[in-house]
């Protein structure tokens, strides 16, 4: 979009799904790593995340970086610490 | 058929938003509105008005429901006063904001502290930024005419913007006047049923009160300024048209009483406009050269009429029912910012807190504004009518 007049009066969104296409994960300052070898498969990050992000994977639990903003719920929620919060580009 | 009856104002705006055929009223009550609601409220209970009524906690409440409403697409309507359009602060940005012509009668009272339930303006000029467009009316028959406009006036595609219809509580709301309520086929043909160009609706999902970041917002607002702008053109014809249909009118956005040769123009809002041009027809048949101009909208302010309609007089009285404290008020500010430094300007604070606005206290504007021309000179900017110094 360039112009303001391609803009919906009162700003309105006529499509839905429109939130999918904002990546909120580039909010994102830390960065939840999961130690897979530490996980028990709880379920407590998944069931504590706000953003609905984070599912069970094969092994561990899986999280959705596209929209993960970092808040560390899921690592102040694990039993055994097996989520980090890493700085953001340091792997 | 019309018919001509004796009625409290606040029941003429009762009977114009019946009228309008609406859809969804959402309120809470609050002196002296709240014989408005309550009529709406009976006129549901007894099948002369098919209307869902939503009882809210609180004006924050109602307002937000009339959002709710007026999103699906239906004519909204509510009322408050003081305390309660205070209390409404927040929502009445996103009301406007999300561009939906809900209109609200403001039966105007003084805001606390100290407590106090009567007339003045600080209620609605307070909420003069939020987006609204603001109708100030003089009488009865005014307020059920001006209510009726409202809702044109807002729902037209131009616009879309909501539209807060102020009367001064107890000396209008609580009065009666003779008031003509017209036939419910004229009003029809005035104000057919709204047609909502976008509207909340299962069928077509979309997003009412999305945000938008810096990179958008600044545009959507200048949208909404752009509306109000609009606005201007908009109010002249809803008049005009409502001339046509119902042979009364209103001026649009101002109304000039003697305005033409006069020296002294008087610039109000309300009902204190009656009282003035009683006085000036007794000065005029003197030979003493007055005249007033009703501010009929606030917003948007109306500075390129104004500008107009005063360029022969020597002196103007702006007759000021609010205040900003710290600062110049608001009418005042506006019209000194209207006309510039060359017009003498004179603002008379008065009628604070429901303080009759006399006969005697519009002489006394006359004399002194009389003699600012005679002295070249204005003593005093800011004058406090009737105000106890000693």
């Amino acid at each position: 979009m360039n112009s303001m007049r391609e803009l919906t009066i009162g700003a309105v969104i006529k499509k839905p799904g429109s939130s999918r296409r904002n990546k909120t994960g580039t909010w994102r300052n830390l960065k939840p790593v999961i130690d897979i070898d530490k996980c028990l498969q709880c379920d407590n990050c998944q069931l504590f995340c706000p953003e609905g992000i984070i599912k069970k994977a094969k092994k561990g639990m899986e999280i959705d970086y596209d929209y993960c903003k970092g808040c560390g719920i899921c690592a102040n929620e694990c039993p055994t610490r097996a989520i980090q919060m890493v700085k953001e580009g340091i792997d | 058929m019309s018919k001509k009856v004796v009625i409290h104002g606040s029941r003429a705006v009762a009977e114009a938003a019946k009228l309008a055929k609406v859809n969804v009223i959402s309120a809470y009550p609050i002196t002296p509105q709240t014989h408005i609601v309550a009529d709406l409220a009976e006129m549901i209970a007894n099948g002369e008005l098919k209307a869902e009524y939503i009882r809210a906690e609180s004006e924050h409440s109602a307002i937000s429901a009339c959002i709710g409403a007026s999103a699906v697409g239906v004519r909204t309507f509510t009322s408050t006063s003081s305390q309660g359009i205070a209390l409404m602060h927040e929502v009445l940005f996103i009301a406007s904001g999300l561009r939906l012509p809900i209109v609200m009668s403001v039966a105007n009272r003084a805001i606390s502290a100290p407590l106090n339930i009567w007339c003045d303006h600080q209620d609605s000029i307070s909420q003069r930024d939020t987006g609204w467009i603001q109708l100030y009316i003089e009488d009865n028959q005014e307020a059920l005419d001006t209510t009726l406009q409202a809702f044109k006036i807002s729902e037209n595609s131009e616009v879309l913007l909501p539209t807060m219809v102020c009367m001064d509580g107890f000396i209008l709301t609580h009065t009666v006047e003779p008031v003509e309520i017209p036939d419910q086929s004229l009003a029809d043909q005035f104000l057919p049923k709204y047609k909502a160009q976008i509207s909340l609706d299962p069928k077509i999902p979309s997003t009412f009160g999305a945000y938008a970041d810096p990179e958008w917002y600044m545009e959507f607002r200048y949208m909404q300024n752009e509306a109000m702008e609009r606005a201007k053109k908009a109010i002249l014809d809803v008049d005009n048209q409502f001339k046509k249909i119902f042979n009364r009118s209103y001026g649009g956005l101002i109304s000039e009483y003697k305005c033409n040769d006069a020296e002294v123009i008087f610039i109000a809002m309300g009902s204190v406009v009656g009282t003035i041009k009683e006085v000036i027809d007794r000065f005029r048949a003197n030979g003493i050269k007055v005249g007033v101009l009703k501010v009929r909208s606030f917003r948007p302010f109306p500075k390129e009429e104004i500008k107009k309609a005063v360029s022969n007089a020597k002196v103007l009285a702006v007759v000021e029912r609010s205040l900003s404290i710290g600062s110049d008020s608001p009418l005042y500010a506006e019209v000194k910012n209207t006309v510039g430094p060359e017009l003498k300007t004179i603002c008379f604070v008065a009628g604070l807190g429901g303080r009759d606005i006399t006969e005697l206290d519009i002489e006394e504007i006359i004399k002194r504004a009389y003699n600012a021309i005679k002295t070249g000179k204005i003593e005093r900017e800011v004058e406090w009518i009737g105000l106890r110094l000693k």
